[in-house]
């Protein structure tokens, strides 16, 4: 048996898998709100790259340059002029936003883009790295880079910024972080922005690394959740470990089962993560 | 008094719902002075300060800040022209530094750019708040924690200090360095109007009080006048 291929694509996946969940625990962590279309922000990334390639024969890597920074402002407005208003009634309004937005969006790709799967196809896409004897797609390993950076990215972000703080003082006492003259509705919006930034990162890499459709929005909102269901909310080494636990799960059983049952297994996994420790390998008890 | 006031309230009314927390109040606060609101509990002192900063704005009558109405801004905006509270309760963020909370105070565009000059400050005023720089603000004494509160609050270089019920739970020793503090933090030139329950202290600080009682404005005047304590008690508890 050779386990080797499967756990080491399952761990750089798994990276990814992270990226995707940062965000998703970010927005909640931040302003309590279950962000539902942070899947089809995650597609957003895939095919704004798509189409910078098509458009211009972009290299969707190099269009992150344009491609994140579109992201943000995107989130920062749907925050300031949707969400935050209807955050005033409560949560519940902002989560129908939010699937609203998913189901807009989602279709929006169907029209552009045809409900027919579509790949980010880059020389180095379908390139292979021997790591002894064996061979790991070039792809993955990028992937797993990719983790890094954002998380020491948004690590830096957090602890070192004054947007990072006004973050931090937010989550904390609301009033507290008023009386300082942070304004909590800018804060919202940077949130849903820099939520927004991250997706469209992982989306292109996704984009690179698998094929991808309007419905994959669906799917990596799925994926977005049992990052953090099993890493547990607010720890992003929590998230981390979710994500490597997701992505190991997947590819091991695809390696064991087939690849038909890979995300039946994933679901699995979330499903006795819920039952037995519902905050997470990572969370607080609340 | 020459001149206008740097805070002006006119005639404010202010509701929760139907109830009336604010009626009627009437105050000015002149440039330099130490202006004391007192009450008891209830007595809608802690309103009158939200009021102040827009936490909560008021149903009738107007706030004025250097010729300006505020009682339609947003907190942030007011907190940028130079007005900030240490609020009841001291509501530091008790997991960050000691130092981050002294940033967080920094945050305003006009705070920013003289934050280096501000900390100096505060540090030079409270020592041990330099010391504890790295600390988490939740491991600091209660005492320490309203020195970090009245820090944070300082290093947005307020015209105006708002200090709702500082001495609250502290020892009467750590009081009274508070309110050396606060003499200090006057003499270098920054208006205040603090709220207390405790009338002595601060009859004693301010040179004009006001007393509130369920929420209205009861009596006013010089602190030294103010401090026939019969006058007060019947203000007070309308004996």
């Amino acid at each position: 048996m050779n386990l080797f291929s499967p756990i080491i694509t399952g761990i750089f996946l798994g990276g990814l898998y992270a990226v995707i969940g940062l965000g998703l625990s970010l927005v909640f962590g931040v302003m309590k709100l279950v962000n539902l279309a942070h899947g089809a922000f995650v597609v957003f990334g895939s095919y704004l790259g798509l189409a910078l390639l098509i458009a211009f024969g972009l290299d969707p890597i190099l269009a992150l340059i344009l491609i994140v920074p579109t992201a943000f402002i995107l989130g920062y407005c749907i925050q300031k002029f949707l969400v935050n208003r209807a955050y005033q009634l409560g949560t519940e309004p902002a989560l129908l936003i939010t699937y609203g937005i998913s189901i807009i969006l989602a279709n929006l790709y169907q029209q552009i883009f045809s409900p027919y799967f579509k790949s980010l196809v880059t020389d180095y896409s379908v390139k292979g790295l021997s790591i002894g004897p064996y061979s790991v797609p070039l792809i993955y390993v990028l992937d797993f880079i990719v983790c890094f950076i954002a998380m020491l990215l948004l690590h830096w972000l957090l602890n070192k910024t004054y947007i990072g703080l006004s973050i931090r003082c937010a989550v904390q006492d609301p009033v507290a972080a008023k009386l300082m003259g942070i304004s909590i509705e800018h804060v919202y919006a940077l949130t849903l922005g820099i939520s927004l930034s991250f997706a469209s990162l992982a989306g292109v890499f996704l984009g690179l690394t698998f094929p991808f459709n309007p419905v994959s929005s669906f799917t990596y909102l799925f994926i977005a959740f049992g990052v953090v269901v099993i890493g547990g909310l607010g720890s992003m080494t929590g998230t981390f470990i979710g994500g490597i636990v997701l992505g190991l799960s997947q590819t091991l059983a695809a390696y064991f089962l087939g690849i038909g049952l890979q995300t039946f297994v994933g679901f699995i996994v979330i499903f006795i993560m819920l039952a037995i420790r519902p905050q997470g390998i990572f969370g607080v008890k609340e | 008094m020459p001149g206008e006031p740097l805070l002006k309230l006119e005639s404010v009314s202010i509701y929760y719902g139907n109830f009336c927390a604010v009626k009627n109040v009437s105050l000015s606060v002149y440039e330099g002075e130490i202006v004391s609101l007192i009450g008891a509990n209830g007595a809608g002192k802690t309103t009158v300060m939200n009021a102040i900063m827009g936490l909560v704005h008021p149903a009738k009558g107007s706030i004025i800040f250097e010729g300006k109405r505020i009682d339609k801004l947003d907190t942030s905006q007011i907190v940028s022209l130079g007005v900030s509270l240490v609020p009841e309760g001291r509501r530091i963020f008790s997991t960050l530094t000691v130092y981050e909370n002294l940033m967080a105070g920094a945050y305003t565009p006009r705070a920013r750019a003289q934050r280096e000059q501000m900390l100096k400050r505060v540090y030079d005023l409270f020592p041990i708040l330099q010391e504890r720089s790295k600390q988490l603000a939740g491991t600091l004494s209660g005492g320490e924690q309203q020195m970090l509160a009245i820090g944070r609050a300082l290093m947005s270089n307020p015209k105006l200090l708002l200090l709702d019920e500082i001495s609250l739970g502290l020892s009467p020793i750590v009081t009274l360095k508070l309110y050396d503090a606060i003499r200090r933090i006057n003499s270098e030139g920054t208006t205040i109007l603090l709220v207390e329950q405790n009338v002595r202290q601060s009859l004693k600080i301010s040179s004009r009080a006001y007393i509130l009682k369920s929420g209205e404005i009861v009596l006013s005047g010089y602190s030294k006048d103010l401090k026939d304590e019969e006058e007060i008690k019947s203000a007070y508890f309308g004996v």
